[in-house]
């Protein structure tokens, strides 16, 4: 990775407390951290608002990629799935 | 043992979900509403192999992705490692001022993604590579465990953390190259 011009601040060199942080920031966000390893991060981030606005950055575009790739079922397909299953009931015996 | 109503009781609820991947995946919606009929129809068929107490909305996935490579994928596949350029991590972030020494405004990064639309996202997330889209819609927008998305995909866990890393950076890019043409955000005057 280039570290040239990126507005890193001083603190957050590979090797850091933070360089470490931002390391497990998807698997923390995830929730697939140890729950040793979460604490630990999670004393980090109380620590440290860079890296905690950082997560919260990240935590708050999660939420947002969730909430607009939402889309409505529109009727006729709930109709068209609903004949469907009732064909399907008729020709096959059902779940043995 | 399952009966059609009972399939239908617990298989129906998921529609919304389903209908929506389905709309990123083959990014037609004629094509989302046959996947997505297909993979109800499936289900009812299979549903004596699913085991009552396991998580249904994973089963159900399997099959959804599974329809959705065998029938619907784009017949021209491009081979997918390749494709994705090298982005560096906290793309968008960096790009909207965080991590600067002095900021004047902390909640600005968080305004600037109020202003994307759902267009806005959901061609982000239609633009990324299909290995990449689908890891990145089963964990960010499903919320599914690495575990669950692993088997869903039939991929080793690895590969999920390695897709959604990669999957989610370009995804940023994407995001952060909607913004400048619509002006949300400051063009970028870092080499990328």
């Amino acid at each position: 990775m280039s570290s040239d011009s990126q507005g890193v601040r001083p603190g957050l060199g590979p090797g850091s407390d933070c360089q470490e942080a931002l390391d497990t920031l998807y698997h923390f966000l995830d929730g697939e951290l140890t729950e040793d390893r979460r604490v630990e991060i999670q004393h980090h981030l109380d620590r440290c608002s860079p890296c905690l606005e950082a997560f919260d950055f990240e935590a708050e575009l999660k939420i947002v990629i969730a909430k607009r790739c939402r889309d409505q079922v529109p009727d006729h397909l709930r109709t068209r799935v609903a004949q469907a299953l009732a064909e399907a009931s008729k020709t096959f015996d059902g779940p043995e | 043992m399952a009966d059609p109503a009972t399939f239908a009781d617990q298989a129906m609820p998921h529609m919304g979900s389903l209908y929506s991947a389905a709309l990123r995946m083959t990014r037609n919606p004629a094509d989302a509403e046959d996947l997505v009929q297909e993979t109800y129809l499936k289900a009812y068929r299979a549903f004596a192999s699913y085991q009552e107490g396991t998580n249904l909305k994973a089963w159900l996935y399997k099959i959804l992705t599974n329809t959705f490579i065998n029938s619907y994928r784009s017949k021209k596949r491009r081979p997918e490692q390749t494709e994705l350029d090298e982005v560096e991590d906290l793309y968008l972030y960096r790009r909207l001022g965080g991590l600067e020494a002095v900021a004047a405004n902390r909640s600005a990064e968080e305004e600037v993604l109020d202003r994307f639309t759902d267009a806005d996202v959901k061609a982000a997330v239609e633009a990324l590579p299909e290995g990449f889209r689908m890891a990145v819609l089963l964990a960010d927008v499903e919320g599914f465990s690495y575990k669950e998305i692993a088997e869903i995909l039939g991929v080793p866990i690895g590969t999920v953390m390695s897709r959604l890393h990669r999957g989610r950076k370009a995804l940023q890019k994407a995001l952060h190259l909607f913004g400048e043409q619509r002006g949300l955000v400051p063009a970028a005057d870092l080499p990328t």
